[in-house]
């Protein structure tokens, strides 16, 4: 007890429920701290971190700094952009060159499915995964669960419906495997397209109607429609996917109950949420955003700890 | 291994009169003063000396805040076990207020020293003053001593100092401990 089972945050399938508990427990005392005149604690002050995003990303990336800055850590910035990537540097050859300036944690947002998996065996650091290609984005499910924690006392027993492109999302995948260990009922919503073929595999449900699926859960989470990761036309228009998947305000008034709104942005507003939704007291879409500091605080805090100099 | 009982629950109530005593010595009705009880153990030192400031002393508007000083602790990577936090409980900025930090026992004087850089987060206070209820002075690391103690004790590095509660462990004492 007190340690996390794990070497590395790679992903929520590699964690157990007492980790995803320590996790939380130690967020709290985080997010106590965050709401201080001065929101900095010392621990972390002789510990180096490089921030690696080979994909972009605002608010993930500034969630991150900000959590290492919060917690005295002296970090690094690298955006693959701007960077010798494009000069045809391998991926261990970039990460070995920031390693030898004596770097202790590497946060990664890559493309590649396993980036994370595959860094963690031939380099010399903790590594926490920010997003592998459509396989895993662990600090996003671990806030959106902490959230619904928050909102709700408590994750087990709730029903929690992600509506969207299930296809290309690692939120949808790292939530899954998050709700699930945790004892949530999950279903998923969204075109029988952006649904992959063997998700029922893992225990979930599909649901293609909005309408009932809002009607089952007590949380919806809702996600990007994302068009940078879709080469070819899963759905007809923007127009229509609104239409059938698209949450507004006489829907959410239509069901009897109040269900809460995520969303763990960016939004694309009048799309897959209307505008009265998203800043709606049903929405916690603004206190998953404050949630994910505390939230990352807490697992680099844990995986430092296991540092020996 | 033997266990000493070095105060019983008699000694410490008699301690504890003598404690808020002096503290209204020099802060009078505690307007411009808080408390401070270092977490785990010193809040039940803290907590049983603001009860009896406020029963028995008639002291009102007494402000009495909890600290957990784990993420300023110097030993953080450098022990086996992992530290584990407990909650911070302070609603009050501490600026240009007189502080009293509160803790059970004075050993290195580590913790006393991360409590202090804590504190800063919550402002700049006027002075900071120390209350314990064991000082064991032969044994400090840092150049801390406490204002107002309990009980000094000449107890060696071999020896280990308990102080249990009534709160939690259903009896007020101070033992002494051969490890």
């Amino acid at each position: 007890m007190d340690k996390l089972s794990v070497a590395h945050l790679l992903g929520i399938k590699y964690l157990n429920t007492n980790d995803i508990d320590l996790i939380f427990k130690t967020a709290d005392h985080f997010k106590e701290v965050i709401n201080r005149p001065i929101k900095k604690v010392p621990s972390l002050r002789d510990i180096t971190i490089a921030n690696l995003f080979f994909e972009n990303s605002t608010r993930t990336k500034l969630s991150f700094e900000l959590a290492e800055k919060r917690l005295s850590a002296d970090v690094i910035n690298f955006s693959a952009g701007q960077s010798s990537v494009k000069k045809g540097e391998t991926l261990i050859d970039t990460v070995n060159n920031i390693l030898s300036m004596k770097v202790d944690i590497v946060v990664m947002r890559h493309g590649n499915v396993g980036a994370g998996v595959f860094l963690s065996k031939h380099v010399n650091a903790k590594i926490i995964n920010a997003g592998d290609g459509t396989h895993e984005h662990p600090t996003q499910a671990l806030l959106d669960s902490y959230s619904i924690r928050e909102k709700l006392g408590s994750v087990k027993g709730k029903k929690i419906v992600i509506i969207g492109d299930i296809l290309h999302s690692r939120v949808a995948l790292s939530n899954i495997f998050a709700l699930q260990l945790q004892g949530a009922q999950v279903k998923v919503c969204g075109p029988t397209t952006l649904i992959p073929k063997y998700i029922t595999s893992l225990g979930v449900e599909v649901e293609t109607n909005l309408k009932k699926a809002l009607e089952w859960c007590d949380v919806a989470n809702v996600l990007r429609v994302q068009h940078e990761r879709m080469d070819i036309k899963y759905f007809p228009s923007t127009r229509e996917y609104t239409q059938l998947f698209g949450i507004n305000k006489e829907i959410l008034d239509n069901l009897g109950k109040k269900i809460v709104i995520m969303h763990p942005g960016p939004i694309n507003r009048g799309v897959e949420i209307t505008s009265d939704v998203a800043d709606s007291d049903q929405s916690i879409i603004l206190n998953q955003v404050e949630n994910g500091v505390a939230v990352r605080m807490a697992v680099i805090y844990l995986l430092a700890q296991q540092i020996k100099r | 291994m033997s266990k000493k009982t070095l105060l019983n629950s008699k000694d410490i109530e008699i301690i504890l009169h003598r404690l808020a005593c002096q503290l209204i010595e020099n802060h009078n009705d505690f307007s411009n003063t808080v408390l401070i009880g270092l977490q785990p153990r010193g809040s039940y030192l803290a907590n049983r000396l603001t009860d009896l400031l406020k029963t028995e002393y008639n002291i009102q508007n007494l402000q009495l805040g909890l600290l957990d000083i784990t993420f300023y602790r110097d030993d953080f990577r450098r022990r086996e076990e992992p530290l584990a936090a407990t909650s911070t409980q302070i609603n009050f900025l501490i600026e240009d207020k007189k502080v009293v930090i509160i803790d059970d026992v004075l050993y290195s004087g580590r913790s006393v020293r991360a409590a202090l850089t804590a504190l800063q987060s919550f402002g700049r206070p006027k002075n900071i003053e120390l209350l314990v209820l064991i000082d064991r002075r032969f044994s400090r690391h840092l150049p801390i001593q406490p204002n107002y103690r309990g009980r000094q004790v000449d107890a060696i590095n071999e020896e280990k100092v308990l102080v249990s509660w009534k709160e939690t462990e259903k009896k007020d004492a101070v033992y002494i401990e051969q490890r």
